[in-house]
């Protein structure tokens, strides 16, 4: 079983990584590996509450990473100072991932055998 | 070592193409194998034969097309990322096929090294 | 660890984010628009001149050349793609 993970690192709608990274996060679910999220930066801003795209119609996509366990994802984390910069606290995610600090970052992607950065 | 590249922008617009081209070329040169090459998100469009820049730049696409069909490298364009964007069978040049997600999971798996090139 | 960096310090913050989380002694090659970090003399050559004490500082030559950069500050190791390409053999990457 491989060590792999997604780091979510740009917002939401604005460009569209954050939606393609999510469904590739839910691909390598399928596939019965060491699956890890991790939210830094403006990623974190991907699984605030209360989007609302009636007036847009651009794909709500926040209440699929609430669907991130039933695909056997359950290592989710996110960058304690990307969070509390953007002013985010832990309720005001659709999900409640584990807190790290900044300077576990370099080493959880060190222990994975391959990362993406979306 | 085997190598996994993935290519996030389109062509022309960004210069992540160009430079995961010449990454490629020169992993090659030192010996490394690439066991695939994936096109996701905007990167799909690497891949249109419809491309047609001007004579006195590169032509992108046909520089994937060589350097895959030269090496027997397996070049994959997301499906997902290609319906969205009007990528299909009808466009697809010579040396790219269209694959599934899982493809990229599955170099995750078996590469080396995975190097993203990104906006 | 090989941070890739490829956007200008002057619009961006990747840089700034990399270094949040790059321990030190990591690798940090500067490639196409990354590149204009490194140039000499330039409003972010004080804070550079700090990166490169802590951390392994690099310069793509094609994109240099590209770009009519011709020298980059003391400090920043100058690479060619047979050289990035080494760096990768060292270490994972994490592309910025």
């Amino acid at each position: 079983m491989a060590k792999l993970m997604v780091v979510f690192r740009t917002s939401p709608y604005g460009t569209i990584y954050s939606f393609e990274g999510l469904e590739n996060v839910l691909i390598m679910g399928a596939y019965d590996q060491d699956v890890s999220v991790l939210f830094i930066d403006d990623g974190v801003l991907a699984i605030k509450k209360g989007m609302d795209n009636s007036s847009t119609g651009i794909k709500d996509f926040s209440p699929t990473f609430r669907a991130l366990e039933a695909y056997d994802i359950e290592k989710i984390f996110i960058d304690r100072t990307s969070m509390e910069s953007r002013g985010l606290k832990l309720e005001d995610l659709v999900i409640e991932p584990e807190i790290i600090e900044a300077d576990a970052v370099e080493k959880m992607m060190e222990e994975q055998k391959n990362f993406f950065m979306f | 070592m085997k190598f996994g590249l993935l290519i996030t922008e389109g062509p022309y617009q960004h210069e992540a193409s160009d430079s995961a081209y010449q990454f490629a070329k020169a992993a090659l040169a030192k010996g490394h194998e690439i066991l695939r090459i994936f096109f996701y998100s905007d990167g799909v469009l690497n891949s249109t034969k419809l491309m047609d820049p001007q004579a006195d730049d590169r032509h992108i696409q046909k520089q994937w097309t060589e350097l895959s069909t030269s090496n027997n490298i397996d070049v994959i364009v997301c499906v997902a990322a290609a319906k969205r964007r009007g990528i299909n069978d009808d466009v697809i040049a010579d040396g790219f096929k269209i694959g599934g997600l899982g493809m990229l999971t599955e170099l995750a798996i078996e590469a080396d090294r995975l190097v993203e090139f990104r906006a | 660890m090989l941070h890739l960096i490829n956007k200008s310090p002057f619009e961006s913050m990747s840089l700034e984010d990399c270094l949040k989380y790059a321990n030190k002694g990591a690798s940090i090659l500067l490639y196409e628009d990354g590149i204009y970090a490194a140039m000499p003399g330039t409003a972010v050559s004080e804070r550079m001149a700090g990166v490169t004490a802590d951390y392994k500082v690099y310069a793509l030559k094609e994109d240099m050349m590209l770009r009519g950069v011709d020298k980059v500050m003391d400090g920043v190791t100058e690479i060619d793609y047979a050289g990035f390409v080494g760096l990768v053999e060292e270490s994972k990457t994490a592309s910025w």
